[in-house]
């Protein structure tokens, strides 16, 4: 089961700073601040265009990366936590 | 009573440009007690104000700012949580005033997320809520039946990440048992935004405010509710308003807030419904009864006022540790 | 209100009102060389209220009020009527305070640069702020420090230094011809007393410094020091701050700038002098 596609909040409306390993993420529309790590910063950018489900998001990102431990459930785990924080949403 | 001096500067912006420092105090110590501190900085905004004045007048405004920012997201949050229902939800109160772009929105300091819903959908968008990470704020409303069979919204929903809390309705305030607004025409009636949530017709945005003004007899917060009702006037007027006020049997309160809009901030009203009530002076001397420190004099009951619509929430182990407050049972959440 | 006192700390102008006379007397005697506020327009209310008209008189009990309150507050004995006062004026800051981002944490300046110490109550920020103080640092504030969005400078907030049991007697010894509020016995915190900040903290009282060094003291361990990265110390200041979320992205902005621009190193330490030692090291290495 692929689960629901995603779209990413397009970029303009985050102000991204990085503070060491860590990324800060300032989402204007919420005026709440996420502080995140990788892979999510690579996730919001690869789903600004186009809407994935888990298991296509995880062959872009495996094309595009080098990731450990490519596990389709705990993708789709943090997928559903971005969308409660609002950084991405049901397409 | 500076709740005058709040209506009589929110009415005549320019008076501020002749007060003194006592005046200033006064002012904004009560303008804060009302909550309107927001609103009445965008009312003096360009006029020559003490640079002091000036500086809490736009912290004022920009915290109305940052509050309008979250309330609307937490609108947008319930919609994108409530779409896959497909049922009408519409927004209340500061939220629907701001969402509309209304003048009544602007500066105004919002707190809880006001949503009303067709009574039969209630158990979906509870259910639907509960599932996008909103909690009950009591424990156990099931063991409040009273709530459920008697009141006209569901138990009240916190959500668990931004703390944020939403009051789920499935009719307007009802005053009495015989007076029953009819939250089908409203709904029915309702005008939708851009992003597919809806707002009550003005004439509903109106009854509704009116309702509301008079629902608390310490008309807490009446300062405020009448001048959301003036702005609703001036810009939206008052076609078709009594019907729709008979319509939910409020007609005698939606007069009567309209008579006082008239009074305290002179709205332009119809010249036939300038009559005089001697029950409306009562209601004028509750509205207006804050001192100089924002107190409400006189005091009839013991209460403590607090700033509904505050939306800070500091952790309670912080805020025990800066007060010391060892002796607090629990912590409640201002606004 | 009967009785009333209006005073500026820092850049923040407070109107104090009472039922009471002595609370306001303290405040007049402590304050007395503080500047009133700007345009006489005070930023915040505080009032010491009875919660009934007969607790004016019968066991007098103070309830705290003012433009921000938090309900179910319980009240404090008159003796202790100085006390609220503080408590009164720390709630309008942590509560709304909205042109500085506001951070739980002392202050001190040297050489024009900011130490900012940021912690928990009882990790010692007030009597480090203290010593230092005594030491000839300039004393921007125990409790609150204040950053300007617009800047990135320290405001001060120099109230009253609250000194809690050891440290009153430790003070008095340092400072003996320091300038103390009363005793306050056996308080929630224990015995408390007020310290007033030096002349030279109240002439500089708005003048901010450039943050330099940021210390997360923690007492009661064995000396020891370590860096904390720019991700720790955002999150530990996000903890410290009242109002991070209130600022909006303003808040966001002056923070995540705070923690690039400025190390920031978590110490231990076991007593006054090993801490004041640490201070001084780690100032001299890094400021």
């Amino acid at each position: 089961m692929a689960g629901p596609q995603y779209l990413a909040e397009p970029a303009r409306r985050i102000k991204s700073v990085r503070l060491g390993g860590i990324t800060a993420l300032f989402h204007r529309p919420s005026a709440r601040t996420h502080l995140v790590g990788s892979p999510v910063p690579e996730i919001l950018d690869a789903l600004q265009e186009t809407a994935m489900d888990a298991n296509a998001l995880l062959t872009f990102l495996q094309d595009r990366y080098e990731v450990a431990d490519a596990d389709p459930a705990s993708l789709a785990a943090r997928l559903a936590e971005l969308e409660a924080a609002g950084l991405v949403r049901v397409a | 009573m500076s709740a005058r001096l709040v209506v009589e500067t929110l009415r005549e912006p320019a008076r501020c440009e002749r007060y003194d420092a006592a005046q200033w105090n006064a002012l904004i110590a009560a303008a804060r007690a009302e909550q309107i501190i927001g609103t009445l900085a965008c009312r003096l905004d360009g006029l020559s104000l003490p640079v002091a004045a000036k500086r809490i007048l736009d912290d004022a405004r920009a915290l109305a700012e940052v509050g309008r920012t979250l309330a609307l997201w937490e609108a947008e949050a319930a919609r994108r949580a409530l779409a896959p229902l497909g049922v009408p939800v519409l927004l209340l109160k500061g939220t629907a005033f701001v969402a509309a772009g209304l003048k009544a929105g602007v500066g105004r300091s919002i707190g809880d997320l006001d949503i009303l819903v067709p009574r039969g959908a209630l158990d979906s968008v509870q259910d639907a809520l509960l599932a996008a990470g909103w909690e009950w704020v009591k424990p156990d409303p099931y063991d409040d039946a009273y709530y459920r069979q008697w009141m006209h919204e569901l138990p009240p929903l916190i959500h668990r990440d931004r703390d944020r809390m939403i009051d789920v309705h499935h009719t307007i305030l009802p005053l009495t048992a015989r007076i029953t607004p009819d939250a089908d025409a409203i709904i029915a009636d309702s005008e939708a935004l851009q992003n597919g949530l809806r707002v009550p017709q003005p004439n509903d945005l109106l009854c509704h405010a009116a309702a509301h003004l008079f629902a608390d007899g310490e008309m807490l917060g009446g300062v405020r509710n009448l001048w959301d009702i003036h702005c609703l006037l001036e810009e939206l007027g008052t076609d078709g308003l009594e019907a729709r006020a008979r319509l939910h049997g409020l007609h005698h309160h939606v007069m009567r807030a309209v008579r006082l809009s008239h009074d305290l901030y002179g709205t332009d009203i119809p010249i036939d419904w300038r009559v005089r009530d001697p029950a409306d002076a009562l209601f004028k001397r509750r509205l207006l009864a804050r001192d100089g420190w924002g107190r409400v004099r006189p005091k009839w009951i013991e209460h403590v006022f607090y700033l509904r619509g505050h939306w800070l929430r500091m952790p309670p182990a912080m805020l025990a540790r800066h007060l010391w407050t060892k002796w607090r049972k629990g912590y409640h959440p201002v606004g | 209100m009967r009785h009333s006192v209006s005073l500026k700390i820092g850049p923040v102008g407070f109107r104090i009102g009472s039922d009471w006379r002595v609370p306001i007397a303290a405040l007049k005697d402590l304050y007395r060389d503080y500047p009133a506020p700007d345009d006489g327009i005070a930023d915040f209310n505080v009032r010491l209220f009875a919660a009934r008209f007969w607790r004016r008189f019968i066991r007098p009990s103070v309830m705290i009020g003012g433009d921000y309150i938090i309900p179910d507050a319980a009240p404090l004995p008159l003796e202790m009527g100085l006390l609220a006062a503080e408590m009164g004026m720390n709630l309008q800051m942590a509560l709304g305070q909205r042109r500085y981002l506001l951070l739980h944490a002392s202050a001190v300046v040297r050489d024009g640069k900011a130490l900012l110490m940021s912690g928990v109550s009882g990790a010692g920020k007030s009597t480090l702020a203290a010593l230092l103080m005594a030491r000839g640092w300039r004393l921007m504030g125990d409790e609150f420090a204040l950053i300007d969005p617009m800047s990135g400078l320290v405001y001060g907030f120099p109230r009253l230094i609250s000194l809690k049991n050891a440290a009153i007697g430790l003070m008095r010894s340092t400072l003996p011809q320091g300038r103390f509020g009363p005793l306050m016995k056996a308080t929630p915190k224990g015995n408390i007393r007020h310290l007033v900040p030096d002349a030279q903290a109240i002439a500089a009282m708005e003048t901010p410094a450039r943050p330099a060094l940021i210390l997360f003291p923690t007492f009661g361990h064995a000396p020891a020091e370590r860096a904390v990265d720019e991700a720790e110390a955002f999150v530990r200041l996000t903890q410290a701050s009242t109002n991070f979320v209130g600022l909006g992205q303003a808040g966001f902005d002056t923070l995540t700038r705070l923690v690039r621009e400025v190390p920031a190193r978590a110490i231990d330490y076991p007593d006054t002098e090993s801490a004041l030692r640490l201070v001084e090291d780690l100032w001299s290495a890094t400021a």
